[in-house]
């Protein structure tokens, strides 16, 4: 194009400056110009409302979640709490029962002990007035074997013809029983 | 080109047409305050920011809709950026930076509208945007690390005889910077752009039509690629120079 | 003549280009290579690469710059 600047200048183009218009250096003041009031402005809206807006919903989404997160660590540590009680509550069951359980054991053994103590001595004591009974009527036996002895050898030392002598035969019953 | 044009008749090639500044109102010489096409196209990128970044995130959604995942992403993007390239002490000038991004980006993209004007194919534009750099990170150097920000040329793990020549080259290639860094951007943009006029060109030919349409399809997918990767080569450029500037420890 | 000459030039200026995709294709190859190494290590360092990228290309695009200052501004 620039080698023939006539038919440049003919076809109309920047005929005072070189075929590039990149190169035209009298329309730089207004590029520049322009283009600075372009940066300025879209640094004031970047600086000023976009980038803290965004920062601000970054932020948001991060704490929210970061917060979810945490919401639910402290559901599960809840859920834990809840489990580890429960099991505590059913150790504690199972454990009172067994207190009741042995506690119940004691008892009855005491109520049993009790009752077989007062058995053993209501039956010591009849048994003891049975034994006494039984004497009684052991010496009263004997004392009515002795009568009826004495009374039988007199007799029969009578009926022998001998003369009974009461003293005679006493002691000899007595002799004889002992033997 | 112009030449061509004239032998081959049908064959018109005005690759840089597209890139002229022209005044919007009337037709008089462009003065600094002339509101012209480059005017124009830079408003509408900030509109294109503004759609972007401010009424998609109206709501404050917590779940956010289509938009605001986008203005999100992008605030991720360029935020992560900054914080790994640069340090977590950067995180300061990071509007700064998110500034850059959104307009290279909306104005690259804005550019491949069919018609539309490209603002960051102009030195003009770039140079800017690379100066500023520029400046800000070596008066940031300075502030900072006063004259300890010259231990940035002084090469401290070379050998002793090597560190002038070392020193030479690398204050070179600091100055060489902002000019690499302006005329990538607008190098890429503009030699995209350019080929697709070029092919276009080729499409007034009812022969290789079809070829130079799918050229053209290819370039313009090419360059949707190139005009998000120099957004964000720019920035993380930015980035790489704003660390040499607060951590010049080599 | 000192146009046809600037052509010549810009034609020249233009295998820089070619050189500066021999040069991405070297950055972006050999971190592909690496990438499949140790593809854990791979997602750390997109952003040297493209930063890489972005170096070997700047130099190309000087050339082309030269190109098409030959073409138009000279």
């Amino acid at each position: 194009m620039a080698t023939d600047t006539t038919s440049a200048a003919d076809a109309g183009q920047a005929a005072a400056g070189p075929g590039m218009p990149q190169l035209d250096f009298s329309n730089w003041g207004n590029q520049i110009f322009w283009l600075v009031i372009t940066l300025i402005v879209i640094y004031f809206v970047l600086s000023r409302i976009a980038l803290p807006r965004i920062a601000s919903v970054l932020a948001e989404r991060q704490g929210t979640i970061t917060n979810d997160l945490a919401a639910a660590e402290d559901l599960k540590s809840k859920a834990h709490e809840a489990e580890a009680a429960y099991e505590k509550a059913l150790i504690d069951a199972r454990a009172e029962a067994q207190r009741i359980v042995a506690e119940t054991k004691v008892g009855i053994q005491a109520d049993l002990n009790a009752a077989i103590a007062t058995a053993d001595e209501e039956i010591a004591a009849k048994a003891a007035a049975g034994e006494k009974v039984i004497a009684d009527i052991k010496a009263n036996a004997l004392d009515s074997i002795k009568v009826v002895a004495n009374d039988t050898a007199k007799e029969i030392v009578t009926a022998m013809g001998g003369k009974a002598d009461a003293k005679t035969i006493t002691a000899a019953v007595t002799a004889r029983m002992k033997g | 080109m112009a030449s061509e044009a004239k032998d081959g008749g049908g064959l018109v090639f005005k690759p840089m047409d597209q890139f002229n500044v022209e005044a919007l109102f009337g037709s008089g010489p462009i003065g600094v305050f002339t509101i012209t096409n480059v005017t124009l196209w830079l408003a509408l990128s900030i509109v294109a920011v503004i759609c972007m970044m401010v009424l998609t995130t109206t709501k404050h959604s917590m779940v956010p809709s289509r938009g605001q995942s986008i203005a999100e992403l992008a605030y991720g993007f360029v935020y992560k950026m900054v914080e790994d390239v640069t340090g977590k002490d950067a995180v300061g000038y990071f509007p700064y930076i998110m500034t850059l991004f959104m307009f290279i980006l909306c104005a690259n993209f804005l550019g491949l509208i069919p018609g539309s004007f490209t603002t960051t194919s102009h030195f003009a534009v770039t140079v800017v945007l690379a100066m500023a750099v520029f400046v800000t990170v070596t008066v940031l150097g300075f502030v900072k690390n006063g004259t300890k920000f010259l231990g940035l040329f002084w090469v401290a793990s070379a050998p002793l005889a090597l560190r002038p020549i070392l020193a030479v080259i690398e204050v070179i290639s600091y100055f060489v910077r902002p000019v690499s860094h302006s005329i990538r951007l607008a190098g890429n943009v503009m030699a995209g752009h350019a080929v697709i006029k070029v092919f276009a060109g080729f499409a007034a030919l009812a022969v290789v039509s079809p070829i130079a349409i799918l050229g053209i399809t290819a370039m313009y997918a090419l360059e949707i690629l190139v005009s998000f990767i120099q957004a964000y080569v720019f920035t993380i450029l930015t980035c790489v120079y704003l660390k040499d500037a607060l951590h010049p420890s080599h | 003549m000192e146009g046809e000459l600037a052509h010549i030039g810009a034609g020249l200026a233009a295998i820089g280009s070619g050189a500066a995709a021999i040069g991405v294709g070297n950055v972006a190859g050999n971190f592909l290579a690496g990438a499949l190494r140790n593809p854990s290590a791979a997602a750390s360092q997109t952003a040297t690469l493209f930063i890489g990228i972005a170096f070997a290309e700047a130099l190309g695009i000087f050339s082309f710059l030269v190109a098409l200052l030959l073409m138009f501004a000279v």
